[in-house]
């Protein structure tokens, strides 16, 4: 009886501001167990993302001393193909003297290089358009006719700098996050 | 569960009498597919295809279980796995043409029961949870069959793979964080070819549990039937044992036949030969199709191709990947409101002269250009038709579906099932 008298008369003080006791034990514990459920969760999700052997081979390092003037080699990054090439003299000259305004993806050479290395061009070898690989890097392959580099999937075409210029793709090849670490390697990601 | 005439469970055997008492699973049964549930009398053969569909599922089940024991989730092995499977294992070749087509027949039998719903109005009250979850079902299926697709390895596995998972790419912000995540990877790897083979063989388990939620939904209000009339009277069912099973046994023979035909004489006739050559990084198939049961989603994705900008100022609010990306999505949730935009009270597409040319020359034509023009390459005259046919779709579910079902005037409903096939009134129900 005492019992019933004194749970009543804790309801009751409690029930002015509209909440119980019993109604805090609720919330605190339920929470609790949300907590908990994110701590497990949490596990479940993050195992999901790239491995410490994937993370581990998210940047390479390139010698590109032996890439001549008018070459280009294919490499490979995060399993994409990654374009890096020595452009001539003439090439770069043949990027600055396209005006700006005219591109569909406006970009310099300058900008999609590093400064004073501008005649190293580094790009993904992944087509803007439906991700193909583009043709241009090996000898001997179809550079299009930008002299740059040609997807032949739906026929875009890019200049020698990279930029999109003729067909479908809506965006300029892109250039990963890349650094000189010495005058002759390149550090890609 | 349906009608209050249902037969009901009588076990004979002592045996069966015993276990009802303790575990009424035969009951259950009984009352599900057998004797104890009341059907329409006048289903006609488009009834068939839910259950091939559940027979198509128990076949991938099967055979997938099998293939499981000798193939080999590696990035190295995986193709190798599989022609191991198609030459060396005995009777594998059988097994994985069972597989590959049976994924195929699945969605042909599939599509054919969807169309069937359309056309008959099984969507509308008080079926809206047997259709919800039957979209939920083909949702799961796509994506099953999506990730069984890669598991072979091939060129088309693995550019299909850097297709799909690049659709999450197109959400601002979380896209490109979000389908690192989803590969394990920078690009379909080792760690995403391990877990598609993983949820390749959970999620059939899925889909079979939202097949006894779709069927459990079902037998709430019972089957639907051609004319959409509800069932008055006792003298408008038969029991589903022995009278639909025979039926659906004939259909189902029909089926199997079809199925080892192609399994045994053109194997390959749906598939695509590219994925016969070993999965390659570096190299990209010159065109990325995905299996034909996709088809007019992949049309749909690839109708944009401008962004959606404010004008002059060069400011892309959406742009044409995302935008075709969500349409894409949207084609497939926009069947989840399908029960609310049809609001006309008669099901079935026999009664309604406007719904059902709306459904023959509209939307039927308007499916078959979108798959014709998603197998084909991305330029014109494709990508055109591809949006015309995309803005149909659209337009028949949203736009002409609830005007035609408000203006609409309905052909005479029979008064009962029984009329409908017999030509008599109803008697036996008001005496």
């Amino acid at each position: 009886m005492a019992t019933v008298e004194q749970a009543e008369s804790m309801t009751e003080t409690v029930a002015e501001d509209g909440v119980r006791r019993r109604d805090f034990i609720h919330i605190a514990a339920v929470s609790w167990a949300g907590v908990g459920a994110a701590a497990v969760a949490l596990p479940l999700l993050n195992q999901m993302g790239a491995s410490a052997d994937v993370r581990a081979l998210a940047s390479i390092e390139v010698d590109v001393a032996a890439i001549e003037p008018g070459q280009a080699i294919k490499t490979s990054w995060r399993k994409q193909p990654v374009f890096i090439r020595n452009l001539t003299p003439a090439e770069v000259v043949d990027a600055n003297k396209v005006a700006i305004g005219s591109l569909r993806d406006p970009q310099t050479l300058a900008e999609r290089t590093k400064p004073g290395k501008e005649n190293w061009l580094v790009t993904m070898g992944v087509c803007t358009h439906l991700g193909c690989v583009p043709l241009g890097a090996a000898a001997g392959e179809v550079k299009g006719e930008f002299g740059g580099y040609f997807c032949p999937c739906h026929g875009s075409h890019y200049d020698t700098a990279g930029r999109i210029r003729k067909g479908p793709a809506p965006l300029n090849l892109q250039v990963p996050e890349f650094a000189f670490i010495s005058d002759t390697v390149v550090k890609i990601g | 569960m349906s009608f209050p005439w249902a037969n009901e469970y009588k076990p004979q055997h002592p045996v069966m009498q015993w276990v009802d008492e303790r575990l009424p699973l035969p009951r259950f049964v009984y009352n599900a597919i057998g004797g104890g549930y009341p059907v329409p009398r006048n289903l006609n053969y488009w009834w068939n295809f839910g259950v091939l569909s559940g027979v198509a599922l128990m076949i991938q089940i099967i055979t997938g279980i099998i293939l499981a024991m000798h193939y080999y989730a590696s990035v190295d092995g995986a193709f190798n796995s599989v022609e191991h499977i198609m030459r060396d294992v005995n009777g594998g070749w059988f097994l994985r043409y069972a597989h590959m087509n049976g994924a195929s027949f699945f969605f042909i039998v599939v599509y054919i029961h969807i169309f069937r719903g359309l056309f008959y109005g099984s969507y509308k009250a008080p079926r809206e949870m047997v259709w919800l979850l039957g979209v939920v079902i083909f949702l799961l299926m796509m994506a099953t069959g999506f990730m069984g697709y890669v598991l072979p390895w091939g060129q088309m596995s693995f550019w299909g793979a850097q297709v799909i998972t690049g659709f999450f790419s197109a959400i601002p912000v979380v896209g490109e964080p979000l389908r690192q995540w989803l590969l394990g990877g920078f690009a379909p790897d080792q760690a995403a070819l391990n877990r598609f083979f993983s949820l390749h063989y959970l999620l059939p388990f899925v889909i079979l549990g939202a097949i006894i939620l779709h069927v459990w939904a079902l037998h709430i209000p019972g089957s639907s039937n051609p004319t959409g009339v509800a069932v008055k009277s006792e003298s408008d069912t038969v029991p589903f044992h022995p009278y639909y099973t025979a039926k659906d046994g004939f259909g189902l023979g029909l089926f199997l036949i079809a199925f080892v035909l192609v399994t045994f004489f053109s194997p390959n006739l749906l598939g695509h030969p590219d994925n016969y050559i070993p999965a390659n990084p570096m190299s990209t198939p010159a065109h990325i199709v995905p299996e034909w049961y996709y088809w007019p989603f992949y049309a749909i994705l690839r109708a944009f191709t401008v962004d959606f900008a404010i004008p002059f100022t060069g400011i892309v609010i959406i742009p044409a990947k995302l935008m075709g990306v969500l349409a894409m999505f949207g084609a497939i949730l926009l069947l989840f409101f399908l029960p609310w935009l049809d609001t006309s009270p008669v099901r079935s597409g026999h009664y309604r002269p406007l719904f059902r040319k709306f459904f023959w020359y509209g939307l039927i034509p308007c499916i078959v250009i979108l798959g014709y023009c998603g197998v084909m390459p991305a330029e014109e005259p494709y990508v055109m038709l591809s949006q015309l046919a995309a803005a149909y779709y659209f337009a028949h579910f949203l736009i002409i579906l609830p005007i035609v079902s408000r203006i609409e005037k309905a052909a005479p409903l029979p008064n009962s099932i029984t009329e409908a096939v017999t030509g008599k009134p109803l008697e036996t129900a008001a005496a």
